[in-house]
Parts: structure tokens; sequence; C-alpha cells
């Protein structure tokens, strides 16, 4: 009887790219949840539009490479950009903003540079720092988290924002948006204030912002299931948070007037959703176990540095940018030592 | 001030004077590395009588990288490597690239006339005058050069069959990766 | 106890053993034809050494060579020389080569052999040369010729004797069954290896699912009342059963990097193999016959059986109840590392510990690679600290010499990397093809090196006969020059 061939291992595979990336999705979804609940459903309304645009650009692109569609489009990783883009954006972003910058990630920061696998940087953090620097205001203007704005906006007043720029009739734009804790803690230490005058604020909660410091341990939550599913490994978390704990912890130490304490920055911004969900794109972070504990370090300590010292408030996506540069390098200097090799 | 700086083009240009005689190269070593890359077939398809004629031919730039056959794409890929070069096709004035061959001499028809013998640049071939010829298959480069000078004809090259000695693992085919 | 270390990454597979370790262990019955290549490993051909129509009887050798690493070859049942000729033989290229055929006839006569009852009474190198003679190579899977293996020379002193009977492949059960079915031999076959290497340590390594092989090992130990026998079980995690991984589980040592397991005082052979010594060396029986599993989903009823060497596998897989309507591939050895054949009449060789006939339960029919996400499974995976993603970029390139840089050749090709790998990319195929390619470049350059001295030679010839002949054109011109001399001088004397 003659049978077929094939190369060893003959084993199934336990894995898939599909399978990661929807558990990435998966992960976010309390994340997301936590959004809707403090800023809206212009989240929502974000991701349903990037996601859509992320697909279309996706298959677009394919066809002018000359690449099969289905098979790149069923991995999910144009989603993942765009889930992972959206939720970065303000909840009240015209949609132009969303479009723009899933376009600009996914055709120039991912498929200019030989598609899925090989862009050097994270394309939608790529896409954040394009959309920052060129439209600046809408990329600041974060809608009042719910409960401390003076009026409450509904689904339509959303979608009429978002689409049509329409501000709903008695409100001026400045009553909708408020600043985020990070924001808030730079203006105020700009005024001389201690750090303690400053989180007297309104914006203020337990941990870091309020609204925000939910969102944080939603994204938390999602992280530490993504590890127990094995999707991603502690070194670049752990490394990330050790990274922005220790720098913040020092100068909080020296002194605590001028430096907010470790818990206000790990829970403020987008420390979390960097650390689990952006940090931790396989495609542009380090590779070898001690180049991602450093990968994560890194980023922590960039981080911080860019918060305090910078002029962002904020510093996930050029932290991590930064970092996916280094990355390589990580890689040349960390090799393990191999079985039967000495050190 | 004068004097150091006097002092210091001394010492260099002792350092230097000594280093010339010290590290003196034997030799042109780019020749060698060139001659390294090169199959050794002797073929002189390059134009050139041997492949150590032809290194030299690159190495003072009277020859260009393309003309080895025998070396094929892969071994102009090396020659523009080590050189500095932008590597480029073969150029097939001086012939094709042709799976690896042996030559075989068909023995009842060989007259003896030693013309392949004196041919053959590794010697590879025995026999003697009105004797019949062998080639050493083991030691044949597949260079040709015994072909033509046959009278009768009875030399052919034949391709290097695979065997399961010489079978490679082959290389996935890639799709979509 | 001995305390357990571990190597670097690996994987729980499902095992599957329990599909072929729960029937009997029996004898198969003689095949109609048994079939013997002559190519043994790459370079090493023995020569046959019987005729077509000749008549041969069990335990006659019936190829040999002079190769240092070639072990002859024993018919396994009686009968008649029906071909010396080319068939399909199992390796991985799927290529035939020459096979000596016999036509059994049933009858099975035997040589009659005697082995020593007291081996203690033998010198090491007479137990090496009956190893040798009784045509008994590593059954773990790479068949190195154990005799060799027993001599590693004196500058290595070897301390511990590793015997391996930790089967961790999924499917795979031989090693299994033959302990728990013949415990003493392999015992015995331990203190005969212990007594040719002047060894007083010898541990049977296991793995801690092997309950049964367990027990009667510990039972048989405690029987033969030899304290420099351990028996210890090892976690079951692929690939521990492999010679350096398992060295370095028990021992705690590394194999050095293309050393071999006695530069660290080991020496590691299979449980299968020391059975074998013992059956050469106390009964004088040649190396005829072995475990093997036929398994998967595509055979009816799956076990172990002794097989004699040569059977071809279609008569195997009938006497365990055909295949199964699903049966898709034939594979020699385990799903992890072992190589699907293109049909079943090759036959089993020494080597062979397990043919798995499997279907999509089993295996998998088709994958599509992917590009790689730098997800670095392969890299936690790997159970040598490779960075299987590099070698994928580099091995894919074409970068040989990188390839090298990032120790392609320490890859013991277990396939981890390319079962966890997400993006499905065949991994263990870019690795071989580009071992193949070095070996393949360097065979090359050391061809042009003989190419090249030999033009040299040829060159100095052609200047030497040139410089020999002007010498003699010189030589002839003067000796004329001096006739015309001496006849003008002549004719002027004559004048």
């Amino acid at each position: 009887m003659k049978f077929s061939t094939a190369l060893s291992p003959h084993v199934q595979p336990v894995n898939s790219v599909t399978r990661v990336m929807f558990e990435v999705i998966v992960a976010l979804v309390p994340g997301i949840i936590a959004l809707v609940w403090f800023f809206g459903l212009g989240v929502l309304i974000n991701v349903v539009l990037a996601v859509i645009t992320a697909l279309m650009a996706e298959s677009l692109v394919l066809l002018v490479r000359g690449r099969p569609v289905w098979v790149s489009l069923k991995d999910l990783s144009a989603v993942v950009t765009a889930v992972l883009l959206a939720i970065s954006l303000p909840a009240i972003a015209p949609w132009w903003v969303t479009v723009t910058g899933i376009v600009f990630a996914i055709v120039i920061a991912k498929h200019l540079y030989g598609g899925l696998g090989y862009n050097p940087f994270n394309p939608a953090m790529i896409g954040y720092v394009f959309l920052l620097v060129s439209f600046p205001l809408p990329m600041t203007s974060w809608p009042a988290v719910a409960g401390l704005g003076t009026m409450t906006l509904n689904f339509q007043d959303i979608a009429q924002l978002i689409f049509f720029e329409r501000i709903p009739e008695n409100a001026d734009y400045d009553a909708l948006t408020m600043a985020t804790p990070l924001d808030a803690l730079k203006t105020q230490l700009s005024l001389q204030k201690t750090v303690l005058e400053a989180q007297s604020g309104a914006v203020f909660g337990y941990l870091a912002g309020k609204g925000w410091e939910w969102v944080s341990l939603a994204y938390l939550l999602g992280g530490l299931w993504l590890m127990v599913r094995k999707i991603i490994n502690w070194h670049i978390p752990v490394g990330l948070i050790l990274g922005i704990s220790v720098i913040s912890g020092i100068c909080y130490l020296i002194d605590a007037q001028l430096y907010a304490p470790p818990v206000f920055h790990l829970f403020a911004g987008a420390t979390m959703l960097g650390a689990f969900f952006i940090a931790t794109d396989p495609v542009t972070a380090a590779t070898t176990v001690k180049g991602r504990l450093i990968y994560g370090m890194m980023i922590g300590a960039l981080v911080y540095i860019i918060r305090v010292w910078g002029g962002y408030p904020d510093a996930v996506a050029f932290s991590v940018l930064l970092a996916n540069l280094a990355a390589p390098a990580l890689d040349y200097f960390t090799k393990p030592r191999v079985f039967g090799h000495r050190a | 001030m004068i004097l150091i700086i006097c002092a210091t083009f001394a010492v260099f240009g002792v350092v230097l004077g000594f280093s010339a005689v010290y590290f003196k190269v034997q030799g042109n070593p780019i020749v060698d590395k060139i001659e390294a890359i090169l199959p050794q077939t002797q073929c002189g398809q390059c134009s050139y009588p041997g492949c150590r004629p032809y290194a030299e031919a690159i190495a003072s730039g009277e020859a260009d990288i393309n003309q080895c056959p025998p070396g094929g794409q892969d071994g102009i890929n090396a020659l523009a490597d080590l050189l500095g070069l932008e590597a480029k096709p073969l150029n097939d004035e001086f012939g094709a690239v042709k799976p690896k061959s042996v030559a075989v001499i068909i023995e009842e028809d060989c007259i003896g006339c030693t013309k392949c013998i004196q041919a053959c640049p590794v010697d590879a071939i025995l026999g003697s005058a009105k004797m019949m010829h062998t080639v050493i298959a083991n030691e044949c480069t597949g260079c040709e050069l015994c072909v033509a000078p046959c009278p009768v004809d009875c030399i052919v090259m034949e391709p290097i069959e695979q065997t399961i000695s010489t079978w490679q693992w082959p290389e996935p085919e890639r799709k979509y990766a | 106890m001995l305390n357990l270390a571990r190597f670097h990454g690996g994987l729980h597979l499902p095992n599957n053993k329990e599909l072929s370790n729960q029937a009997p262990l029996r004898q198969a019955s003689i095949p109609k034809k048994l079939v013997y290549p002559l190519m043994q490993r790459p370079g090493v051909t023995v020569d046959p050494k019987v005729q077509v129509g000749e008549r041969v009887l069990r335990g006659q050798v019936i190829a040999h060579s002079d190769h240092p690493l070639a072990t002859p070859v024993h018919a396994a049942s009686s009968g008649v020389i029906e071909a010396i000729e080319e068939r399909l033989i199992p390796h991985p290229s799927g290529m035939a080569d020459v096979c000596i055929v016999i036509a059994t006839d049933g009858l099975d006569e035997s040589l009659v052999t005697q082995g020593v009852a007291d081996f203690s009474s033998q010198d090491p190198a007479s137990i090496r040369t009956a190893i040798k003679n009784a045509g008994i190579v590593g059954l773990g899977g790479a068949a190195f010729p154990t005799a060799i293996k027993l001599n590693p020379g004196p500058q290595r002193k070897l301390d511990t004797l590793l015997l391996n009977g930790a089967e961790c492949e999924p499917y795979i059960t031989c090693d299994d069954c033959l302990m728990q079915n013949q415990p003493e031999s392999v015992l015995v076959g331990a203190q005969i290896l212990l007594h040719s290497l002047h060894i007083e340590r010898c541990i049977v390594a296991i793995e801690d699912h092997m309950k049964r092989a367990y027990a009667r090992l510990t039972q048989a130990v405690a029987a033969l009342n030899d304290p420099r026998i351990i028996i210890v079980q090892v976690p079951a995690i692929y690939p521990t059963g492999g010679e350096k991984q398992l060295i370095k589980v028990v021992t705690g040592k590394e194999t050095p990097s293309g050393g071999i397991p006695a530069d660290i005082g080991v020496l590691c052979v299979n449980v299968g193999t020391a059975s074998a010594v013992y059956d050469a060396v106390c009964k004088g029986k040649p190396l005829t016959e072995r475990v093997i599993t036929v398994t998967g989903r595509g055979v009816k009823e799956p076990q172990n059986r002794y097989v004699r060497i040569g059977t071809p596998i279609s008569e195997l897989i009938e006497q365990c109840g055909g295949y199964t309507e699903h049966v898709e591939r034939l594979i020699m050895g385990g799903p992890m590392m072992g190589f699907a054949l293109p049909d079943d009449e090759i036959a089993v060789v020494k080597a062979t510990n397990c043919i798995l006939a499997g279907t999509a339960a089993d295996i998998n029919i088709g994958k599509q690679a992917m590009p790689c996400i730098r997800c670095g499974d392969c890299a936690k995976a790997c159970p040598v600290d490779l960075l299987p993603q590099q070698l994928y970029w580099h091995s894919r390139a074409g970068n040989l010499d990188k390839c090298k840089e990032f120790s392609l050749f320490d890859c013991i090709e277990c396939g981890c990397c390319e079962v966890v790998c997400p993006s499905h990319i065949p991994l263990v195929q870019y690795y071989r093809s580009a071992k193949s390619k070095v070996i393949a470049k360097a065979k090359e350059a050391e061809k042009a090196a003989v190419a090249k001295r030999r033009h040299d030679m040829h060159l100095e010839r052609k200047a030497k006969e040139q410089a020999e002949k002007a010498e003699r054109a010189r030589l002839k011109k003067e000796a004329l020059a001096k006739v015309k001399q001496a006849n003008a001088e002549k004719e002027g004397v004559t004048q």
C-alpha cells in the first residue's frame, strides 16, 4: 500500500496566530467595558469604526501586494491593532481621527514594512503618535469621567459629536472635556503646587484618577488572564511595572511633594494597557528572556522620565516605540547559553 | 610644544616603520580569498587559463566577477560580498550554469591517443599511448576540456546523479510565510 | 535517592501510550520475505556475503564489511536468497537502495550457537567482539555500533552507565514493554556492560508513568541483589529520552557541544540494547529480532511484538489486524522525530522502534505556514536553549555562517519548536535543510581543494616538462655545434 509522506514532527500544532490574537481581544473586553462605563458609548463607536477601517485597509493592501486576503485577514492581527488604537483615543474623537490613524497604522506602519511579523514598530502606537503630533487638540480632549462632568451625553449626542463634530445645544466644548489625571498633575505641579495639593482635585481617586484607575484595574485583570492562558510571558509586564515602580519610588522617596507615588504612575494613564497589551506585542518586542526583562524595564523607565520631565503627560506610545528600536540589539546581546556550551 | 609634536610624529613613524616590516603580508591576500571562492574546476570558461589567473584578474580589476559558470550565482554572490560589489547575473558570454557532471570515456571507441590526458587540468585521466583511457570520476572537475581534443568523440559529460548518500533535505516550500 | 536536574524547555505531549501498552507482548510470526538494506548509515555500506539462490540459516551472516562503523547483518530466519536488488529502504528520502531479499521457508532453522554462562570470566575486548559479531547497534534509534561506543578510548574516564528507558516520544511503548516482560535480561545486560567497562554504577532511567515497569525492574534488582544498579523515575517531559537531555536530568552534567557523553564520564545505552547484549553474550544469539510497537488509530490491534528484523511492514500490520479505513500516514519511529514512509513494502531495520499508522486524529494532515510573529514560544520550548527563530531567519535566507553562529548543529531536531509555533512554520525542516547545505558545502570545498592541489601539481609537472624539453634542446644544439666544429676542424686538417 502506498502512503503520502510529510516531514516530522507529525504532531498537531498546539497553537495558532488566530487563537493568540483572539485571546488578546477577549482579554481587552473588561477594559473596554470599564472605558464605556466611565467615558460613554463613544468608545464602542471608535472600536467598531476602527475595526471596519482596519479590515478594509488590510484587505486593500493585501490585494495590492498580491497576497491572499482571507488567509491574512483571519489571523485577526489587524483587528487587534484596531482595537488597541481605538481604546487609546479619546472617546469623543472625531471619526476622521480614528480612520486616519488606523489607515496610517495598517498601511504605513505594518504593510510598508512587509506585513505581519516584519514591522519593526508597533503599528497601533505608530498610529497613535502620528495622530498625537498631527492633531493634538482632538487627541487630548478626553470626555469628562462619568459623574464628574456638568452634563451627561446620550448616544445620539455622542454620535453627533464623533461624526459631525456637532456640539449638543446649550453646551460648549470645554464643558464636555476634562483634563486627564496625568494632565492635571502636570499643570498643578507647574503652578508650584505640591503633589498632595494637586491630588485633592476632583479628577483624582483612590489610586490614580477617578474612573481611570478602574480602567487600569480592568486591563490588569485582562493581562493576568493572558498570562494564565500563556498568551503572553511575564517578563515584559513585570519588567515594565518594575521599571516604573523603582524609578518613581526613588523619586517619591527623595521628594514626595514633587513626585507622585508609584501607585499613581501604575494606575494612571496607559501604564497597565501598555504593560500587558502593547509592550507585549511579540513582533516588535525583544524575544529572549533577558532581553524581554530589559525591554520591559526600559519602557517603564522611559514612561516615567517622559511623564515627569518630558513635554507630554503620558508616554507609553513614545516609550514603546523607542524600545522597539532597541529590541534587535537587546536580542543580540542577550543570547542564552546553548546546552553544552561554556558560559 | 613643537618638540612634543615632533616626538609624537617620530614615535608614529617608528611604529609604522616596524609594522611595515613585522606585519608584512606575504603574497596577495585578496587573490587568495577570491581563489578560495572559485570552484577550482580549472575549466577556463572565464577566458583565463585557470582559477588562479582568473582570481588575479579579478583582483587587478581586469575581469568582472560574473564570468564563472561553474561557480554559479552563489559564487558571484560570494565574490560580490567579499569585494563589496553589487551582485549581478552570470554573463552568458562565458557559458551557462549546467548541472554538475563528470567526463566518461566510452571505452570501446577510445583509440588511446592521449590527447585528453594532456588536456586534463587535474590529471584525472589515466592511460598511455595506444591503451584505452579512463577517467577517475572522483577527481574529475567536470571542466569539459577533454571533450574537444578527442579525435573520435568518445568522451561524454554525464551529470552526477543524486544518490541516497548525496541526498539533501529539501527546503520547505514558501507560500505565505 | 538521586537529585534530578532538569533541562530547559521541552513539552508535555499527550502520550497516547495506552493505545499499545495494554496488549501482551507477543512473538510475530515468520514473514514470507525478509529484506535487508546494505546501507547502514551515510557512507557505511556492507557487502553481501551470500549469492542469489543460496540457502541461509537463522543467525548466519549475510552481509558485512571491514568499515569500522559497519556491523554484520544476520538472517532472521532460514530460507533462500531470492534477490540482491534495489528496493525502497527506510530513509527520509524515500529512495531505493540495494537490499538482500530472503524468501523464508518457514522451517526457521538456526545456526547452533553457544553463549558463555559466566560472563565475568571474559575480558572486555572479547565481550566487545561478541557484541560486534552479534551485529548489535543502539536500538534507541540512532543505530550506532555498540561495540564502538563501549570503547571510548583511554583518555576518557567513565564512571556511570546510564540505561535509557525514558521512552519520551508519544505512542512508543516498546522499551516499556520489554522492561515489563524481561527485566532480568535488561539488568544482566547492564551487568555485562558494567563488567566490560570496569565501572561500578548503573542508573536505569524510566519515565514516571511507567509504574509496572518500575515494579518489575525493582523486583528484578532485588533478586539480583546488585547494589550497583539503581532505578530512577524521571518526569515525562519530551524529549527527556534524548541522550544528552537524560544525562543532564540524571547526573546534572551537560555533554559538551560536539562532544560525546563519555567526555563527562557517562555511557548511555538504550534498555533494548542492554537486553540484546545479554542475548549475544550469554546465549550467543545475534541480533535478529527486537520489540517493535505497532500503534496508531490507523491499525486495528495496536500492540508490541517481537519482530524479526527485515520483516516488511505490510506483513507486520497484517498480523496486527490490518489497517483501519481512516489510515492516512505510515511513520517509522514516533510522531515527533519519525519519518513518513511512502510504501508499506519497506522492511523494519534494527533502529525501528515503532510503526505508527496515523489517522487525522493522531497526526496533522497539512498545515499552512504563516509569517513568524516572533512570539518566542519556540525558544521557550527548545531543550537545547537555542533561538529557533533566529535560526529560522538565517536558514531561510541561506545565511549558513550565521546559522553556525547560532549553533545550528546543536539542534537535535526534536520538533518542540515546530509544535508550539503559532504560525505553523516547518522550522525543523529549515534546520535540516540548512544542515544538509552546510555539509554539502564542506564536501564541495574539500573537493575544490583537491582539484586545486592536483591542478598545481599538473602545472608544476608541465613546467618541469617544459624545462626538460628546453634543456634537451639546448644540449642537442650544443652537441650539434660541437659536431659542426669538429667537422670544420677535420676539414681544416685535411685541407
